[in-house]
């Protein structure tokens, strides 16, 4: 793909995150986008917030588990950039205004106290390399029509990154077994879903693991400070106004999240 | 739930060796609602209880319960609003580690629980969370070898509490706990089934919290005019989804603080 098309489609991606208006799936205007092309594209959207103020604070690991690559109808993981703009603190309130089509995951965070650059990168040293982990909510978003997306739509899109929220307590992952930790999900007080640890990739720590060599390959490190979201441990919920979820993560604790308004598709 | 019978000595007494038949001698029989249509669950317990008679004339010693369909994705598709419950054996008891045998079985399916051994007598009804909770010695992990006699595990609430819940064979195993020292509600648990990962889920998937389905236990017992005796083996409804398994099958179920319990399929 050439680098105008690649310039084009990253602006059309940025243009529809401002306005919360979704487009087209690329793919079914350009069957040719490969991969890499995609990644290009989310480059390109990603720059794009950047030079209109926002920083990169960490990286998201997408498409991790069961049910979102059932949902999604992808079967490999994939990785988004996490911006400044797109954080939460526990407790708040989202505007559903500022998302498109937004769905809730719970998902276990790291905050790395190390860089860790890829290849060769195992568990062993994501669990060196992380200062410590906490239970969150990844509210992903996605910018094209009715999720209509395919590998390609949705890497281009920046991972269908929205927003997150991180929980308040911290939890050592030498002393928490994170693969073996359960996910309780709670919709307005009543559960929606459990799930574990293990779900992402038979360890949160494996994921974290794949994406350090990944983007090594791309020259790419994990800085320390940055935030990695592992993946979601539970089915996607979707959200309307009035809505209050709380997570719960076996032996660490707890993260909540309150919606309002209406979304825009 | 009515605990009415409504069929007569002789219906039980034919269904029951109906069912023993079929779980004594391994075969599938139809759904006992097919012959009669109108029986209740109460006529399902009372099939069960003379199951249970039946047994421990014949030597077998009851070591304690177990609760079914405790999930509420379960319960909607049955249509009710309590757990089912069936009674638990020395004979249905396997060891950790140990090489099961399928030829005695149907269809078997493997289901990751919490179990409970009780230290306190209790007694519904009104039974609660917390009382079980104090009345419990210790918990430890198990998986249930469940094994649906009727054909196609196609079956209602009272065919099933009739054929006793489906209980076929239990583990118990892993690491003995306090109930005070860990959260039960948040358990992580992993079913792997020959190294690979095959369902997972918390364990707060049983009714919110494994000790609610012990309390509902407890409650059912008291409507048959039973209490849930000191040193009593509870399991508390499956955690994660049933599993299939065949001979050959190897089964490690892992657990959030509780450790693993493990066990092979032989033909």
């Amino acid at each position: 793909m050439n680098e105008e098309k690649i310039k084009q489609y990253g602006d059309e991606l940025y243009e529809a995150w401002l306005a919360c208006r979704p487009v087209r799936p690329l793919l079914e205007r350009e069957p040719e986008i490969t991969i890499e092309d995609a990644y290009q594209i989310q480059e390109r959207f990603v720059a794009r917030r950047v030079q209109a103020g926002e920083t990169i604070i960490g990286k998201k690991i997408g498409a991790t588990s069961k049910p979102v690559q059932d949902f999604l109808g992808v079967y490999q993981p994939d990785f988004g950039m996490l911006l400044s703009g797109m954080v939460y603190q526990e407790g708040d309130t989202i505007d559903l205004a500022t998302l498109i089509q937004p769905k809730a995951e719970a998902e276990l965070a790291f905050v790395l106290k190390a860089d860790l650059k890829g290849p060769g990168i195992t568990a062993m040293d994501v669990i060196r390399a992380t200062d410590y982990v906490l239970p969150c909510f990844e509210i992903v978003d996605s910018r094209i029509t009715d999720w209509k997306i395919k590998i390609q739509d949705t890497v281009a899109d920046n991972a269908s990154c929205g927003v997150y929220v991180l929980g308040k307590t911290k939890g050592d992952p030498r002393k928490l077994d994170i693969t073996l930790a359960g996910m309780v999900l709670e919709k307005n007080g009543e559960l929606f879903s459990t799930g574990v640890g293990a779900a992402v990739q038979g360890s949160p720590a494996n994921a974290v693991a794949w994406l350090a060599n990944t983007l090594g390959e791309l020259g790419i490190p994990f800085k320390a400070g940055e935030v990695i979201l592992s993946g979601s441990q539970s089915a996607l919920v979707p959200v309307v106004d009035g809505d209050e979820l709380v997570c719960t993560v076996g032996g660490l604790g707890t993260c909540s999240v309150k919606f309002a308004g209406r979304s825009k598709a | 739930m009515s605990m009415t019978v409504t069929l007569g000595r002789e219906d039980i007494v034919r269904l029951c060796e109906r069912v023993e038949g079929a779980q004594t001698r391994a075969y599938a029989i139809p759904k006992l609602t097919d012959e009669y249509p109108n029986m209740t669950i109460g006529d399902g317990y009372a099939v069960q209880l003379e199951l249970r008679r039946r047994f421990l004339a014949a030597g077998h010693k009851q070591v304690g319960w177990k609760a079914g369909l405790t999930s509420k994705a379960k319960m909607i598709q049955m249509g009710v609003n309590v757990p089912s419950i069936g009674f638990l054996t020395d004979r249905m008891a396997r060891p950790e580690n140990s090489a099961i045998k399928t030829s005695d079985l149907v269809h078997p399916r493997v289901e990751c629980e919490v179990a409970f051994v009780m230290k306190k007598t209790l007694k519904g009804p009104n039974c609660t969370r917390q009382d079980v909770l104090d009345a419990t010695d210790y918990v430890l992990p198990a998986v249930e070898i469940i094994d649906s006699r009727f054909s196609g595990f196609k079956f209602d609430l009272e065919s099933v509490v009739a054929d006793n819940g489906s209980s076929a064979r239990f583990v118990g195993g892993g690491r003995a706990r306090y109930p005070a020292d860990i959260d039960l509600r948040t358990l992580g648990v992993v079913m792997e089934k020959n190294g690979e990962i095959v369902t997972l889920g918390a364990s707060a998937a049983v009714l919110g919290h494994p000790a609610e389905a012990i309390a509902m236990l407890v409650n059912i017992l008291a409507e048959l005019g039973e209490e849930l005796p000191a040193g009593s083996f509870v399991m508390s409804g499956g955690i994660t989804e049933a599993i299939p398994v065949k001979p050959g099958d190897s089964i490690v179920a892992r657990f959030q603080e509780l450790g693993s319990v493990s066990m092979r399929f032989i033909e």
